[in-house]
């Protein structure tokens, strides 16, 4: 039976939760938050391989982009420093701009390439930064226990 | 759910007259009668802290000296522009109590920062992540007793480092966090638990602290110097002297040496990109023989300090003001634990009560915009 979900709506009426598949953080660098982008098996039927690789690599470049330490994030920290970091109480900090546009992009992911497959992503945000939650769906009426067993309807609604 | 024993709800932040009870406080009449309010994701939280302002607002659960350090500050820096000033400004100049008060202010308000501002503790595993690094670990299934302290070792910039689980929040701690056992929280890049500012110091409220114990050896050395200089000039011209000032002047001097050898202390820490758990440690200190260095340390002063205190604030992860999933906040009891549960007898209750609540069985995930209103302080 082949699953096909077209938006997210749908992937919530009509499917249960089958598993979970967690992307752990990448410390080879240091502290700056990065993960880790190994394939992982349970995914193997249900998406391409570099989509998946494709959407970590893009979360990263935006994380990477949050934390990066330059001239701009001098200016920003001196200028915090003279005001006694009052500042942070009025304005948006860069962190949270990025942050905005993490989750635009994990929504538009999740709608376009994800929910179609039965995935959905969450945003690390709400995991603590520390992992990648990658829910697996199965079709409510398929008789599958475990992720893997149904066909990936291969719509990519694009 | 034992959350009023350390939490304090703020009343005025209430909107309906009667709050959905927690389940020991028995109203049960009330529970079945009121529709539950939406409650915020503070008010379940699982560790030792206290908060106000419906969340704005975080301190340690013990307040510890902080009321001391606040009351030292005012009184002397209150004797001083009573005292002090006056005879000063006739003597020398008016700039001294401009210079003061500005110190002042910068002390105060970055005191208050690094009391207030969630030093960066990280939210407690899910329950499914949870579930998830147990599978990894082991496969036996036999949770019944603690387990042998687990590890992971990771390569960061060609360093060793070995990462430690933590029990109590269930998943294997990032490099450089600490569990500080006061507030009962995994904190990233901690600090110490400082209980001057009662508070943990760790990745968000280090550039505070940093800004506030510099700026108070400038202030204690300045007042110093102040008295110093009015006591010479009220001998010189033979006016009389208040005891306060000798009571400034004890102050002063025993704080200002130790205050100036923290602030220096801590600068050398900043330069190095050390923690103060690091350094006492002795983690990256090559004490064992082997050839260890700080695999944080860019390796340059000033690209270290910048890093420290000039890198982009990092946003608050425990989203305190976020509301809970209103169908969610019924299921209070029914948690199942399945792990061993280490902490003492009266945080399972909260334990399993938080996990029971960010156990999400609706798939689509909580919209982000909720986050948008924790990111103060």
């Amino acid at each position: 039976m082949a699953t096909e979900f077209h938006n997210l709506q749908e992937l919530r009426h009509s499917a249960s939760l089958a598993n979970k598949v967690f992307i752990q953080r990448d410390y080879s660098e240091g502290t700056t938050c990065k993960f880790q982008t190994k394939f992982p098996s349970e995914l193997e039927s249900r998406i391409e391989r570099t989509l998946f690789e494709d959407t970590v690599k893009t979360l990263n470049n935006y994380y990477a982009e949050a934390e990066k330490i330059g001239g701009q994030s001098y200016l920003e920290g001196c200028l915090a420093c003279a005001t006694a970091y009052l500042i942070f109480l009025c304005m948006e900090t860069r962190y949270e701009k990025v942050l905005k546009k993490i989750a635009k992009y994990i929504q538009e992911q999740n709608e376009k390439i994800y929910a179609p497959r039965g995935l959905l992503i969450t945003d690390p945000i709400e995991r603590g930064m520390r992992v990648i939650e990658i829910s697996i769906y199965e079709d409510r009426g398929s008789s599958g226990s475990s992720s893997g067993s149904s066909s990936v309807s291969g719509s990519t609604a694009r | 759910m034992k959350n009023c024993e350390y939490q304090q709800i703020d009343p005025q932040a209430l909107p309906t007259p009667t709050p959905t009870p927690p389940p020991h406080h028995g109203n049960d009449t009330e529970k079945k009668k009121e529709p539950r309010r939406p409650r915020r994701k503070w008010e379940v939280f699982p560790g030792k802290n206290r908060f106000y302002c419906n969340g704005r607002i975080i301190v340690a659960r013990q307040s510890g000296v902080l009321p001391l350090t606040l009351g030292l500050i005012l009184v002397t820096s209150g004797l001083f522009f009573i005292f002090d000033c006056p005879f000063l400004v006739k003597h020398l100049t008016s700039c001294i109590p401009v210079i003061g008060g500005v110190l002042f202010v910068f002390v105060l308000i970055t005191l208050l920062q690094t009391s207030f501002t969630d030093p960066g503790i990280l939210p407690r595993a899910t329950p499914d992540e949870a579930a998830d690094i147990e599978k990894q670990i082991d496969n036996t299934g036999n949770t019944s007793y603690r387990p042998p302290p687990r590890t992971k070792e990771v390569l960061i910039n060609q360093q060793v480092v070995k990462l430690k689980y933590c029990f109590t929040c269930k998943m294997f701690r990032p490099p450089r966090t600490s569990h500080c056992s006061l507030c009962d929280n995994c904190v990233e890049r901690f600090d110490h638990h400082c209980p001057w500012v009662g508070n943990c110091v760790g990745k968000r409220n280090y550039r505070f602290f940093y800004t506030f114990i510099v700026s108070l050896s400038f202030l204690t050395a300045f007042i110093f110097g102040c008295v110093t200089t009015h006591l010479a000039l009220s001998m010189w011209f033979c006016s009389d002297l208040q005891s306060f000032t000798a009571v400034e002047l004890v102050i002063c001097f025993f704080s200002v040496w130790s205050i100036l050898g923290l602030s220096g202390f801590h600068t050398y820490l900043v330069a190095s990109n050390l923690t103060t758990n690091e350094d006492i440690k002795g983690s990256w200190s090559g004490k064992s023989g082997e050839d260890v260095t700080n695999p944080y340390s860019h390796k340059n002063i000033f690209i270290n300090c910048c890093s420290v205190l000039c890198a982009p604030m990092p946003p608050s992860l425990i989203d305190r003001r976020g509301f809970l999933p209103a169908d969610e906040s019924a299921q209070t009891g029914s948690a199942d634990i399945e792990l061993p549960t280490l902490a003492a007898k009266s945080e399972i209750n909260v334990v399993g009560a938080a996990f029971a609540l960010q156990k999400s069985p609706s798939p689509v995930p909580a919209p982000c915009d909720c986050h948008q209103n924790s990111f103060c302080a």
